[in-house]
């Protein structure tokens, strides 16, 4: 179980990820009842279904997966995971900037994965305020130092959106 | 040059602390080796064939006589002595301890060094041309832009972990001396209808797959390089291949989707970037700008009679002055190149004493500043003619005045096997045998501007591609060979090397090189440099000459069935 980080402390995690089985499919999977995170192919697949019946809704998506192809649907999620499957692949930062800054998705945006404590500080620059640290890895002292190893930054992100120049005194 | 403020200063020394506390944790088995590699290669650290090699960073090749002389105490302090000089602005060190690093990475913060990003999948150093702000034929000062793009493209937290390494190169000359065409973003400064802007070619490199880099756009005004870069760097980092490194640079993603589709790609996502915060307002630029004036010079008119004296006087000093000065744009002054490439000695290598005695040459005759090259050397950028002579003799004493720039022996070779992991065979002992068949100065003289690169694998990083004379160390069945390529060239009409024909053994290499060079001399037309010769007569009298009475392909197998 990884250990989900959230408004800088440890956070009981209440949602449940949909796995897809071998042998099933998007379009066959049973829908589990509860806060539940989907695949981006079962939303897509059964938009109308989760509607229905489930009030929170998560969506999970992948490095290669789109985030202009869900952007219409944005208000329908509490929480957005975005997968690091390996934490070298950045794609996610990329899908995060996006979501916040150009779709101004408000929700919880939760980075899950391969999430380790010296990613931390960039997850949560570019928006992500919801961490699943992977499990075996020291909480405590990630959240103690791993969000702030710099106390500022140059560039513009979804949290600072003035780059440093334009705060000089 | 710049000097950091209060949040440039800061970051470093918390990029120190946070490094600390990841060796720690690694030491402590907190962090796997995986975990590990990305974090310590984004700090510079390999970890190598013998030992560590750390590289430290020297932001678009500018140092101050201080940091160099911290540099050559850390070299003594932390390693045996002596640092290597980069093709892409960094000194790096052969032998340093894993546990040392921290400590070393404090002591260069004191300085205003660092080695943030100076390897890893990730935004790279900044390089631009040696003599920028000095350069006779310079239009535009890169280095204010470059100092901005620095700290861009320092911790920005989208691209730390991009597909593969991404390099940019910034020129403002006529004349492009940063090798532009064959970096990631290389950006070109010019003028247009009166107004400052960047050509930026985007998917050049050499390494494995080496390509020319193509225009995306023609002209950007300048306070848009960030929010454009952004762009470019967005459209890479979301459709970059993932699944092989080997294909995973920008070049492969513009060639895959075409340049027009891949501008158009950039170009959207730029339209919702453009204008936005990340603009580079005027008063920033002012901001970086005033701390690349212009220095004291001075303005006293000076009589060249006693330079023209000492000229006649002294072949040696006349030799070196011809190879190691170029024009300045103020009368009256000079940039020195310091040639780092004594026979004998692995091209780019400097010893801690000879750092020192740089230091304090650049504090008497060049305002406390100076500069590396991608040819490996140090630049001494503001030298008056009428210290030459003074400036001479010291550096001779120091081994720093081999008149051999831009000569056959003023070789371009990386640390090839007998330091680096990746290498598939050694590169000095190629540049050694060479430099030790080639050591009359005359000759050397009249075979005239040269450049001879030599890579010890595809990786490139001796940029052999772009040699007159290219040698690339190639692995065969567990022997070294060396390939070799010609009429590669670097500048405005930079093009790759073409190759010869099939590898040779090392102790081939001197008299391959040799015979090269003696079909350029009996077939030049007067004034012409190899280069010339090579395009007018082409590759095949140097194929025929190299390969005569050598044995290939049936013939070959014959004699090995003899043997």
């Amino acid at each position: 179980m990884a250990q989900l980080i959230k408004l800088g402390a440890a956070a009981t995690d209440n949602w449940q990820t949909l796995e897809i089985a071998e042998g099933e499919t998007p379009e066959t999977v049973a829908l589990p009842t509860g806060d539940v995170i989907f695949p981006l192919a079962v939303w897509q697949a059964r938009k109308a279904e989760i509607i229905s019946c489930h009030k929170r809704i998560g969506l999970l998506l992948q490095p290669d997966e789109r985030v202009e192809d869900v952007a219409a649907d944005l208000d329908y999620f509490i929480v957005i995971a975005v997968n690091f499957p390996k934490f070298v692949d950045g794609r996610g930062y990329s899908t995060a900037s996006l979501l916040r800054q150009r779709y101004h998705y408000q929700g919880e945006l939760r980075a899950v994965g391969d999430v380790l404590h010296d990613q931390l500080f960039f997850y949560q620059r570019v928006g992500f305020d919801s961490y699943a640290l992977k499990d075996g890895k020291n909480l405590v002292h990630a959240i103690e130092a791993g969000f702030k190893p710099f106390s500022d930054a140059y560039q513009t992100s979804t949290t600072q959106p003035q780059p440093h120049f334009r705060r000089r005194a | 040059m710049y000097k950091y403020d209060a949040i440039d200063r800061q970051l470093i020394n918390e990029r120190v602390d946070q490094f600390r506390d990841q060796v720690r944790r690694w030491k402590a088995g907190e962090l796997s080796d995986d975990e590990f590699r990305p974090l310590r290669l984004q700090n510079g650290l390999y970890i190598q064939r013998h030992a560590p090699m750390f590289r430290i960073a020297v932001p678009y090749a500018m140092l101050s006589s201080a940091q160099l002389r911290r540099l050559g105490e850390v070299a003594s302090k932390y390693d045996r002595g002596y640092g290597h000089f980069t093709t892409r602005h960094n000194l790096q060190l052969n032998w340093p301890k894993i546990e040392d690093v921290p400590e070393i990475l404090a002591e260069l913060a004191e300085v205003e060094m660092h080695a943030i990003q100076t390897s890893g999948n990730c935004l790279r150093n900044i390089t631009t041309d040696q003599f920028a702000g000095v350069a006779a034929d310079e239009v535009i000062d890169p280095r204010p832009l470059a100092e901005i793009l620095r700290q861009w493209t320092t911790f920005h937290p989208e691209f730390a972990f991009l597909p593969r390494k991404f390099k940019i190169a910034i020129t403002g000359t006529q004349e492009d001396r940063a090798v532009t065409w064959f970096h990631d973003i290389g950006l070109q400064l010019h003028v247009q209808n009166g107004e400052t802007g960047f050509r930026v070619i985007v998917g050049g490199g050499l390494g494995r797959t080496p390509i020319r880099g193509q225009v995306v756009r023609e002209f950007l005004p300048w306070q848009h390089i960030l929010t454009y870069c952004e762009a470019i760097l967005r459209v890479y980092n979301r459709q970059g291949r993932r699944d092989n490194a080997y294909k995973a640079r920008i070049k492969i993603l513009v060639q895959a989707l075409g340049v027009e589709a891949f501008a158009q790609l950039v170009e959207d996502e730029w339209a919702h970037g453009k204008d936005g915060p990340a603009t580079i307002t005027q008063a920033e630029f002012d901001r970086v700008s005033a701390h690349f004036t212009a220095p004291a010079y001075s303005a006293e008119s000076v009589s060249n009679a006693a330079l023209e004296a000492q000229l006649t006087a002294n072949k040696a000093f006349s030799q070196w002055v011809a190879r190691s000065t170029h024009p300045h744009k103020v009368p009256g002054y000079t940039a020195v190149t310091l040639s780092l490439k004594k026979p004998g000695i692995a091209p780019g290598d400097i010893t801690s004493e000879q750092m020192a005695t740089v230091a304090d040459l650049a504090d008497q005759y060049s305002f406390g500043e100076l500069r590396i090259s991608h040819e490996q050397n140090i630049i001494l950028a503001d030298v008056k003619l009428t210290d030459l002579h003074a400036l001479w003799q010291k550096a001779k004493a120091a081994g720093l005045a081999t008149p051999n720039t831009g000569l056959l022996t003023g070789i371009i070779c990386c640390p090839g096997g007998d330091f680096c992991d990746l290498a598939n065979a050694k590169s000095i002992p190629i540049a050694k045998a060479i430099q030790a068949r080639f050591d009359d100065l005359d000759y050397l003289f009249d075979i005239g501007e040269i450049d001879l690169n030599i890579s010890g694998c595809m990786n490139a990083c001796g940029h052999h591609h772009v040699g007159h004379i290219g040698v690339l160390g190639v692995d065969k069945n567990d022997s070294e060979f060396y390939q070799v390529t010609l009429g590669g060239r670097q500048g405005n009409d930079a093009k790759l090397g073409k190759v010869i024909g099939p590898s040779f053994a090392a102790d081939e290499m001197p008299d391959v090189v040799d015979k090269i060079i003696k079909v350029y001399i009996e077939s030049r037309h007067a004034d012409e440099r190899f280069l010339d010769t090579f395009d007018r007569i082409g590759i095949d009298p140097f194929k025929n000459r190299v390969y005569e009475g050598r044995a290939h392909g049936k013939a070959k197998a014959a004699q090995k069935e003899a043997a």
